[in-house]
């Protein structure tokens, strides 16, 4: 045997790429929109170490180093915003991750196929609903002369009306409950998926064993959907920085602020709004660090604790 | 079990019915379970609303050029790069991997849309959105179990691989496409935020944007008054347009999803379990 000479391996990639033209193409076609659309933008993150402004190209803008991360630092609303991001989206990662769990074993345990389709077909319904039509809904429903007022009044809990989107106090309980109100069906469609990949043997031995139901839910399906619970898990703690943009942009005003600002909202108030285009790329960009970070080091926990990983 | 549908889907419920009823006695409050006034006035308000039928061609527009695109870009990608003689395709998975993990953020994007000319332009919606790399990693598991030896016939009949990607693959992909078709038409539908800060245009701005504007900003009233005034009857309630236009916004999705169910669940399997 003769090794082909670096030559002739040049050759046949030429051949190879020739013979697959109209693939690579198609690939190609994918790629540009890729460099477009995803890789322009990482190349303009440099703006935060610079002071861009609109009458200047990107190069042609000067270097600040790091001021403007430093100034996000000694900012009086970095606290609010940490605060806010932080509390909201942990909040939401204890509560509303289990509770699709919770509520995919529940479903499973339904014998009549019927409410069982039911039940799907209704829980999935909010997640086509948009949050500018939920928002709509919300509005309505806390407003001072909205129904929540007349539940509350009707039972004695409050003794004057209140519109609940008004004050900080209620929005962190807002936001989490209407997002669980909105995603639970949608969120349980994987462990309902996952669960129906049990072997059904599994359950035939338990079953011989003397488990009741209860028993069966807890011995074996959930150590069987451990993978998927894994996984789902560490994307959760990978976006706990992502406080649900489009929902608190709706809900949030003036009035309730102080519990609302959160840094996707900064970054687009700072940016978007008062044109300090800078600034808020750093911003931005230091929420992806810390994301990123969360990302490896959720990992390399869950990997070091049961086996399973993303990467 | 019951519970949960109830919460679910009364809120829904209410917003249909209070809808229904006429303004005015709306505001007195107290309509639970069936309008006390039954009237469609709120809803022939809407649709004589200045703005708001150029607003629904806008949204039907985009949905629909946007999804086709979309899925019909996406899949040509999938396809591609599903094949497993593709010189390349491991630099090519990797290019796109990156881009699930790292981007630019929103000032960068906002800062390219604007250099690219797409500001006040209707192909901001479509072009931005006529790809995406977790759609492309559904499409290639699916399009992995499809039988090679089709292609190869179609090949021995003289097709090029675009030609073997319109006339074999598509057709036998329709389960995955109608799940990505979904999707992405939800998604078209339901976006707001593109007509928010890519659009100034009146004439270009999506029923969602015109809803968000309505719900969160305080002009709301204004512009609704506007609305009431313009049709002058006095039972029409800025509360009760925007109940009707919620309605109207949300219902074609409605009675869409579901036909759909049972082919985007599936669809979720594809991808979640193997991706």
């Amino acid at each position: 045997m003769v090794e082909p000479t670096k030559k002739e391996k040049y050759k046949k990639i030429k051949k190879t790429i020739i013979s697959q033209k109209y693939l690579q193409g198609m690939t190609l076609l994918g790629v540009v929109w890729m460099f477009i659309f995803n890789y322009i933008p990482m190349y303009g993150l440099i703006i935060a170490f610079k002071e861009y402004s609109i009458i200047k190209t990107i190069s042609e803008a000067p270097w600040v180093g790091l001021m403007q991360f430093k100034e996000f630092l000694q900012d009086e609303n970095f606290w609010i915003v940490l605060k806010n991001t932080l509390g909201i989206s942990l909040i939401k990662l204890i509560i509303g991750f289990p509770l699709p769990i919770i509520f995919a074993l529940l479903l499973n345990e339904l014998t009549s196929m019927k409410l069982k389709k039911a039940v799907q077909t209704i829980s999935y319904l909010p997640h086509f609903i948009s949050w500018v039509v939920l928002g709509g809904i919300l509005t309505t429903w806390l407003a001072d002369i909205g129904v929540l007022n007349d539940i509350l009044l009707g039972l004695g809990l409050i003794s004057e009306r209140t519109n609940f989107l008004a004050s900080p106090d209620n929005f962190w309980a807002i936001v989490i409950l209407s997002d669980i109100w909105k995603e639970l069906g949608w969120s349980a469609i994987i462990y309902l998926a996952a669960i129906a990949g049990v072997s059904p043997e599994l359950y035939e031995s338990s079953t011989i064993d003397g488990a009741n139901r209860f028993q069966k839910m807890w011995h074996v399906t959930l150590p069987s959907i451990r993978p998927t619970i894994t996984i789902l898990f560490i994307l959760a703690v990978s976006g706990v920085l992502n406080s649900n943009f489009d929902q608190i942009l709706i809900l949030r005003n003036s009035l309730n602020e102080s519990a609302s600002n959160v840094i996707d909202i900064y970054v687009y108030q700072m940016g978007l709004q008062n044109a300090r285009y800078s600034y808020a790329t750093a911003v931005g960009l230091l929420k992806a660090i810390i994301a990123f970070i969360l990302l490896l080091s959720a990992n390399k926990i869950v990997k070091k604790l049961n086996g399973t990983s993303l990467f | 079990m019951l519970f949960i549908c109830a919460i679910t889907i009364y809120p829904i419920w209410y917003v249909l019915v209070n809808s229904l009823n006429d303004g005015v006695d709306a505001m007195r409050g107290g309509i639970y379970w069936w309008p006390r006034e039954f009237t469609f006035e709120n809803y022939k308000a809407v649709f004589q609303t200045p703005g708001i039928v150029t607003s629904f061609g806008v949204t039907i527009a985009k949905t629909v050029i946007g999804t086709i695109t979309h899925v019909f870009f996406t899949a040509m990608v999938a396809y591609a790069i599903s094949r497993r003689d593709l010189y390349g395709r491991n630099f090519y998975m990797l290019v796109g991997v990156i881009t699930m993990f790292f981007s630019g953020g929103l000032i960068p994007y906002f800062l390219l849309i604007r250099d690219l000319g797409l500001f006040d332009n209707f192909l901001v919606y479509i072009i931005p959105t006529m790809f995406n790399f977790f759609h492309l990693i559904i499409f290639v598991s699916f399009f992995r179990e499809l039988p090679t030896s089709l292609e190869e016939a179609a090949k021995i009949d003289g097709a090029n691989d675009f030609m073997i990607f319109i006339k074999v693959i598509i057709p036998l992909s329709m389960p995955v496409i109608a799940t990505i078709a979904l999707f992405q038409g939800v998604y078209q539908w339901n976006d707001y935020f593109a007509g928010v800060i890519f659009v100034n245009n009146p004439d270009l701005q999506p029923i969602q944007t015109y809803l968000y504007k309505v719900v969160a900003e305080s002009s709301s009233n204004q512009m609704m008054t506007n609305a009431a005034g313009s049709i002058a009857t006095k039972t029409v309630t800025s509360q009760s347009i925007k109940l009707a236009t919620m309605v109207v916004t949300t219902l074609p999705i409605m009675l869409v999803y579901p036909f759909l169910q049972k082919y985007f669940v599936k669809g979720m399997l594809i991808g979640s379990v193997k991706g």
